[in-house]
C-alpha cells in the first residue's frame, strides 16, 4: 500500500513533466520550425493588417450605420447586414455576433424542431432577397442547403459550389464582372476532397472574396 | 449519398484493418515483454523511468495487487489534476500560459471534468477556449488524456494474459504496463501524428488571441493554443475531449477532409489493434479475426445506417421546403450541424468511429441528426462500447461477453464451457455478468434520477423539444456512463461559460451525478474484470477435445452478435422507444 502511493506520485509527477511539458514543447518546437505558418493559424494580411485566418469562416456582413455615421447597435451588438459585393458565409450562431471565433459554439437545432424550420426559413428569406434580383428563376427549392444550414463549428471558412454560383450572378452585376471570369476566380478556389476522394469539396470564402478584391479593389 | 462517400467508407475501414494488422502484432511483443524496433532507443529511458519510480516491475502481481496499483495510480492522477484546474489563476501560474486571465470553473463542474479525464470519458460541461488556460490544457488534460488512456490498455493487457496463464496467478505487473504502454505506444504514435496534424493546418502555439479587422469593417477574435500535441492523443487514446467546445468540428482541430479521415483512423487504430494482439497473445490469431469480424460488422452496419439517414435530409429542413437532394456542386442532405469539407459521409463516418469506441470527440452536432440518424449513437452506446469500443476497454468488455456467449453456448449444447482450454465456472460467469451490468445500471439509473430531478424535469420539456428533450438526458448519462464523452449538446446540464471569461458555470446536481456515473462505471467494471482475469489465471488448461465448442468460427460470431445485440437491446429498448425511435418514426416537429 504504501509502497503504491509513494510510486504513484512520483510516477504522477514524472509523466506529468514528461507528457505536460516536454512532449508539448517538444511538438511546439518542431511545427514553429517546420510549419510556421500552419502552427500559426494560417493568418491572411492584406496591406500589413491581419483580416483574418485561412481556414477559419468570417462574416461578410458590414455594420449598419446610423444617420450620424455611427454604426449601429441593439442589445450592445453591432447590428449588420450583408454587403452585396462579396459572396457570403454560411449562416453561424455563435454567441456574441456571427463567427466568433473565441467562442466556438453548435447551434444545436433539432432535426423535428420548429425552431430549426424557422431559422431554415428565415434563413432561406435573406438568401432569396440578397440574391433573387440577380438570379430570377432562384426558389427556395434551389438554395443549397449548407446556404441556409449552420455548420458545426459554426466557423465553417467555405461554402458549397453550388451555393457559390448562385452568389456569382450577385457580385458579378456589383463588382462590374462577366459571370465567366466570377465562376473562374470560384474554380481557383475551390478546394479539392482530401486524398481525391474523401470530404466535399468547398469553395472557401475568404480566400475568394479577397481575390475579388485584388481585381476590382475593396471597399475601403 | 454518393460514390464518393461510399468510397471513403470502403476505403475507411480496409486502411484500418491493414494499419491495425501490423500495429496488433507490435504490441504482443510489448506486452509480452519481447524486444520491438524501438527498444534500442527506448530501453535506456524505461529502464531509469522504473529506478525513479522504485517500482517493482520485474515482479507479477496477483489480480488484487494490480487492481490497487491501477486504482491509487487514478486516485492520485485526479488528485492532481483537480488542483491544476482550480488554481489556474493562481498568483504562481505566468501570464503567458494564462493570456486571457481565466479564473478556475467552480468546485462542481472542476470535480466533473476531473473525473471525466481521469475516466477516459472527456465529457465536457465547459468550453474550452473561454474556460480553460493553456496551461491547464497542457499540464493537467493532456496528460491524463495518455495515462486514462494507458490505463485501459493495461487491463485489455491483463486480462488477456490471464486468460493465456499456464501457471499461477500472476496476471502481469501494473507499473511495467503502464510505462512500456505509454513509451512504446501511444507516445511515439502521438508525436508523428501531431506533426502530421500541424502540416495540415492544426495550431500549436502559446499566442495570446487574435484580433482580425475584416474587409467588411467587423472584428474578429481567433482563439489560439497549443492544439495538435492535445487533439492527436485525443483521438488516439479514445478520449474526445476538444481543445475547443466544438471539439473536432473547429477548423483548427480538424482543417481538412484529409485530417479527418486521418484522425478517424487514430482514433479507431489502437482498438481494432487490440483485437488482433489477443489473437497473436492467445496462440490463435483466428480468435482475433473472429472477434475482429464481428465488430467491423456492427460497426459497418451503424455507418451505413447513419450515412443513408443523414444524406435523406431532416423533417424541419423539409418543412422549411428546403430540397434536400444531391445537385450539381452540393451533396444536399441534412447539413445542419455539418461543416462543407467533411460533408455528409464525412460527418456520418466521423460521429459512428467515435460512438462505437469511447472516445466521443464530435465533427459534427449530434443534436442536429436526424431521428434515425442519432439513433445509431445510441445504439453504439447501448451496446456498450463493445464494437471496437474505447482503448483497451472495448477489447475487455468484447471478452466478457466472449464469456458470456460461450456459457449460452455450452447451455445450449448442454456440455461444461470451455474458452480457450479453461473451463468456466460459477465464479467468472457471475463476475462477468455484473461487469457487464454496471454500465447499464449507472446510465439508466441516473437518467431516472436526472429526469424526475427538478432541474432535469425542466430539461426533457423545455419548448420545442418533444421526445429530443428525453433523449437529450438519455444520452448524457448514456454518454458518460459509457466513458465516451459525446452529447446531444442542447441538454440544459450544459450552461454556456459566460463570454466574460469568469469561467464555467454549472448545474450542481448534473456535475456532481454526472462525475460519480462515470467514476463508478470506469472503476467497477475493471476491477471486476481484473477479477475475472486473475479467475483464469489460476485454472489449469485442459486439452481440446471433440466437445469443445469453437470460438474461431462464423458460428460463433453470429452467436457473439446475438449476445451483445440482445443484452443491449433488453436493457435500453425500453429507453430508447421514448426518445430516438418516437422522433425517428415520425415526421412530426415539435
Amino acid at each position: 500500500m504504501r509502497r503504491d502511493i509513494v510510486t504513484s506520485a512520483l510516477a504522477i509527477v514524472l509523466f506529468t513533466v514528461l507528457l505536460g511539458i516536454v512532449y508539448p514543447l517538444l511538438i511546439t518546437g518542431v511545427s514553429q520550425v517546420a510549419f510556421p505558418g500552419d502552427a500559426n493559424g494560417q493568418k491572411v494580411y492584406v496591406n500589413g493588417k491581419l483580416v483574418g485566418s485561412k481556414i477559419i469562416g468570417q462574416s461578410f456582413r458590414r455594420p449598419v450605420l446610423e444617420k450620424n455615421g455611427k454604426p449601429k447597435e441593439e442589445e450592445g451588438e453591432l447590428v449588420t447586414e450583408a454587403d452585396p459585393r462579396y459572396f457570403q458565409s454560411r449562416p453561424s450562431a455563435t454567441e456574441g455576433g456571427a463567427y466568433n471565433a473565441a467562442a466556438s459554439t453548435f447551434s444545436n437545432r433539432g432535426p423535428n424542431d420548429k425552431v430549426t424550420k424557422e431559422e431554415d426559413e428565415a434563413n432561406a428569406k435573406e438568401y432569396l432577397e440578397l440574391n433573387k434580383p440577380y438570379d430570377a428563376s432562384l426558389t427556395v427549392a434551389q438554395i443549397p442547403v449548407d446556404a441556409v444550414n449552420t455548420s458545426a463549428s459554426n466557423l465553417d471558412p467555405e461554402i458549397s459550389q453550388a451555393n457559390a454560383w448562385i452568389q456569382a450572378h450577385r457580385v458579378a452585376a456589383k463588382r462590374g464582372l462577366s459571370l465567366g471570369a466570377v465562376d473562374a476566380l470560384i474554380a481557383r478556389h475551390t478546394d479539392s476532397r482530401g486524398l481525391g476522394f474523401t470530404g466535399e469539396r468547398g469553395v472557401n470564402v475568404l480566400e475568394l472574396n479577397l481575390a475579388l478584391d485584388r481585381l476590382t479593389g475593396g471597399t475601403r | 449519398m454518393t460514390f464518393a462517400g461510399w468510397l471513403t467508407i470502403a476505403a475507411f475501414a480496409l486502411i484500418l484493418t491493414l494499419g491495425a494488422l501490423p500495429l496488433g502484432t507490435y504490441m504482443a511483443k510489448v506486452y509480452t515483454g519481447e524486444r520491438v524496433f524501438l527498444s534500442p532507443l527506448l530501453g535506456r529511458p524505461e529502464r531509469l523511468l522504473y529506478r525513479l519510480l522504485r517500482a517493482e516491475e520485474a515482479k507479477e502481481q496477483d489480480w488484487k495487487s494490480y487492481a490497487k496499483s491501477l486504482l491509487i495510480f487514478s486516485l492520485a492522477g485526479w488528485l492532481l489534476l483537480y488542483a491544476i484546474l482550480r488554481t489556474q489563476s493562481a498568483f504562481f501560474v505566468p501570464h503567458g500560459l494564462n493570456p486571457l486571465g481565466f479564473h478556475s470553473a467552480p468546485w462542481n463542474v472542476t470535480f466533473n471534468t476531473t473525473s471525466s479525464f481521469v475516466t477516459n470519458t472527456n465529457w465536457q460541461y465547459y468550453g474550452g477556449e473561454t474556460t480553460m488556460t493553456y496551461l491547464s490544457q497542457m499540464l493537467g488534460l493532456t496528460v491524463q488524456n495518455f495515462l486514462s488512456a494507458g490505463v485501459g490498455i493495461c487491463v485489455a493487457a491483463a486480462l488477456v494474459r490471464g486468460i493465456v496463464a499456464r501457471t499461477g496467478k500472476g496476471i502481469g505487473n501494473f507499473w511495467r504496463d503502464i510505462v512500456r504502454t505509454i513509451l512504446y505506444v501511444l507516445l511515439p504514435i502521438s508525436v508523428l501524428g501531431a506533426i502530421v496534424l500541424v502540416s495540415q493546418g492544426v495550431i500549436q502555439n502559446f499566442s495570446s488571441y487574435l484580433t482580425a479587422h475584416t474587409v467588411t469593417g467587423l472584428t474578429q477574435s481567433i482563439a489560439m493554443g497549443p492544439v495538435a500535441s492535445q487533439e492527436v492523443i485525443k483521438e488516439l487514446g479514445t478520449n474526445g475531449g476538444g481543445f475547443f467546445n466544438v471539439n473536432s468540428a473547429h477548423p483548427f482541430e480538424n482543417p481538412t477532409a484529409f485530417t479527418n479521415f486521418f484522425e478517424m483512423l487514430l482514433v479507431l487504430i489502437i482498438p481494432a489493434a487490440l483485437v488482433f494482439m489477443y489473437g497473436r497473445m492467445v496462440g490463435n490469431r483466428r480468435q482475433g479475426y473472429a472477434v475482429y469480424g464481428v465488430m467491423m460488422f456492427m460497426f459497418l452496419g451503424g455507418v451505413i445506417v447513419a450515412y443513408i439517414a443523414e444524406a435523406h435530409g431532416s423533417p424541419a429542413q423539409h418543412a422549411a421546403g428546403l430540397h434536400t437532394h444531391a445537385i450539381a456542386g452540393s451533396t444536399g442532405g441534412n447539413m445542419e450541424g455539418k461543416e462543407q469539407r467533411f460533408g455528409i459521409a464525412g460527418s456520418a463516418l466521423f460521429d459512428v468511429v467515435t460512438t462505437v469506441t469511447s472516445c466521443g470527440a464530435v465533427n459534427s452536432a449530434i443534436e442536429s441528426f436526424t431521428g434515425i440518424g442519432g439513433a445509431v449513437p445510441f445504439a453504439n452506446l447501448s451496446a456498450s462500447e463493445v464494437i471496437f469500443g474505447g482503448v483497451g476497454t472495448g477489447l475487455y468488455s468484447m471478452l466478457l461477453y466472449v464469456l458470456i456467449a460461450v456459457f449460452i453456448g455450452g447451455l445450449m449444447v448442454g456440455r461444461t464451457p470451455e474458452w480457450l482450454g479453461k473451463k468456466l465456472e460459477v465464479r467468472e460467469i457471475k463476475l462477468s455478468g455484473l461487469a457487464i451490468l454496471i454500465t447499464p445500471l449507472a446510465a439508466l439509473f441516473a437518467t431516472a434520477l436526472a429526469v424526475a430531478s427538478h432541474a432535469g424535469r425542466a430539461s426533457v420539456s423545455a419548448l420545442g423539444k418533444g421526445p429530443q428533450g428525453f433523449s437529450e438526458s438519455l444520452y448524457a448519462y448514456l454518454s458518460q456512463a459509457n466513458n465516451n464523452g459525446s452529447a446531444f449538446a442542447g441538454y440544459t446540464g450544459f450552461i454556456q461559460p459566460n463570454a466574460g471569461n469568469i469561467g464555467a458555470h454549472g448545474v450542481t446536481s448534473a456535475d456532481v451525478l454526472g462525475g460519480l456515473v462515470m467514476l463508478f462505471a470506469r472503476f467497477g467494471p475493471i476491477v471486476v474484470t481484473l477479477a475475472v482475469a486473475g479467475a483464469l489465471a489460476g485454472k489449469r488448461v485442459t486439452p481440446v477435445g471433440l466437445g469443445t465448442m469453437r470460438t474461431d468460427n462464423t458460428t460463433f460470431a453470429v452467436l457473439l452478435i446475438g449476445v451483445v445485440l440482445l443484452v443491449g437491446a433488453l436493457t435500453f429498448f425500453p429507453a430508447l422507444l421514448l426518445g430516438p425511435v418516437v422522433q425517428g418514426l415520425t415526421g412530426h416537429l415539435y
